[in-house]
């Protein structure tokens, strides 16, 4: 009975866990053919891929726990938003190119932190795939740090739009700490990360580069969560129409 | 010591795989996939680039065990159908192919003829020991003076350098 109760908390966690990657990996995505100059549309969208990737492998095990004819397409083109189960941070809009570059450089510190961990989970197939992804994090991290080195420490116009996406991120960063119920059983169980205690060393590590970057830490007067119980912002509604749009017209579609 | 350490890094990942592949006693079907490569770098065999781990018959099937380079490579699903086209012509079909995570690719698995072959292909092959810090040579003139352009070149796999020396721009194959 307990190892079945695990086996549906670990479905739902790689679906939440492949629910973060390719809602982020689409976002990416949005700015091939729209990059500032072309290095920089091939990062992105390779950054994307690695993403889209990752959400492959999560889903992919996902539909094999769920063993019910279900395959990877189906949890990323057939469930509605309320269904997904992302962390906000990774639904919210491109903005401005600080803004994606923020929003990475918090993600890759994170995905560092959580991927390292996730090595060590008792279920195999988790650590096997974190394994893999964070060696891919580790350059995701160097380019995303660079960027907000040269963006906030840079032209009047770049760090005052850096510090704008720093401020209007920070209030998305606190859910990326927390642990419901499931996470938490699964934690007891030795296979998911417990996130609460990457808090510190995420901060650590932030502050360091914010410092460095000439930008203000915020402060933690404002927070905004759901993710994990399906509540979203308005943005993912429009991310998964245009996303799943084509799979829902042409089932089964490929090319 | 630390110096002989230094100058002899160490090519165990490579090692193993070789040994995998010698273990699985079947040459003829490996002599058959030698002629694949992949799609984005033709000069280098799946075997050499270590998308290749394993064969071997399970009831009655050939079993084909294959490794992705990067999470996202678009390559990986036509990687897989060349390489169930190929077996399944020469009649050994229908085969299976399974994907292997753990331990996960690494460039150090890289055989030294894919070294070799990238190099004459004009892309810098990955240093041993996944150093992120160590310079790529360049792979026209063979400078050790070499700065990044980008992180990203034209594939995930690759970062754009320029080499002090002849000025050229060229590929990097990162180190991962
Ligand atoms: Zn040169």
């Amino acid at each position: 009975m307990a190892e079945q109760n695990t086996r549906q908390d670990t479905l739902e966690y790689a679906q939440r866990l492949g629910d973060d990657a390719v809602v982020l990996g689409h976002r990416l995505s949005e700015w091939c053919s729209n990059a500032p100059f072309l290095e920089e549309d091939l990062a992105l969208a390779n950054t994307a891929l690695d993403f889209i990737g990752r959400a492959r492998m999560y889903y992919g095990y996902a539909a094999e726990l769920a063993d019910d004819g279900r395959d990877e397409d189906d949890f990323a083109y057939l469930r509605d938003q309320r269904d997904y189960r992302n962390l906000l941070l990774h639904e919210l809009p491109r903005g401005d190119f600080a803004f994606t570059q923020a929003r990475q450089y918090f993600i890759d510190v994170y995905n560092q932190l959580f991927l390292e961990e996730l090595r060590q989970s008792a279920d195999e197939r988790l650590a096997a795939i974190a394994a893999k992804a964070v060696k891919e994090s580790r350059y995701h991290l160097r380019r995303s740090r660079d960027w907000m080195l040269r963006l906030g420490d840079g032209t009047e116009e770049s760090h005052r739009r850096t510090q704008t996406a720093v401020d209007n991120l920070w209030g998305y960063t606190h859910e990326l700490f927390e642990l419901d119920p499931l996470e938490q059983r699964l934690v007891d169980a030795g296979v998911a990360v417990d996130v609460a205690a990457l808090r510190d060393p995420w901060r650590e590590q932030v502050g360091t580069l914010l410092d460095e970057a000439t930008l203000r830490q915020p402060a933690d007067d404002w927070a905004v969560r759901g993710g994990r119980e399906g509540y979203h912002t308005e943005n993912l509604g429009h991310l998964l129409t245009e996303m799943q749009a084509l799979h829902r017209a042409y089932p089964g579609c490929s090319w | 010591m630390v110096a002989a350490a230094r100058s002899r890094p160490t090519d165990t990942a490579w090692r193993l795989r070789l040994a995998r592949r010698e273990a699985s006693g079947l040459p003829e079907i490996w002599a058959l996939l030698d002629r694949l490569t992949d799609p984005e770098i033709p000069a280098v065999s799946l075997w050499d680039l270590g998308i290749l781990r394993d064969l071997a018959w399970r009831d009655g099937r050939l079993i084909v065990t294959i490794t992705p380079t990067y999470c996202g490579c678009p390559a990986m699903s036509e990687i897989e159908a060349d390489i169930r086209a190929t077996l399944e012509q020469a009649g050994y079909g229908p085969v299976e192919i399974e994907t292997e995570l753990k331990p996960a690719w690494s460039t150090d698995e890289l055989s030294p003829e894919a070294r070799e072959a990238l190099r004459g292909y004009g892309i810098a092959p990955p240093c041993i020991g996944s150093a992120l810090t160590e310079k790529p040579q360049c792979p026209r003139c063979g400078s050790g003076q070499t700065h990044p352009l980008a992180e990203f070149g034209s594939t995930a796999c690759k970062a754009l350098w320029q080499c002090d020396e002849c000025h050229e721009a060229f590929d990097y194959f990162k180190p991962i």
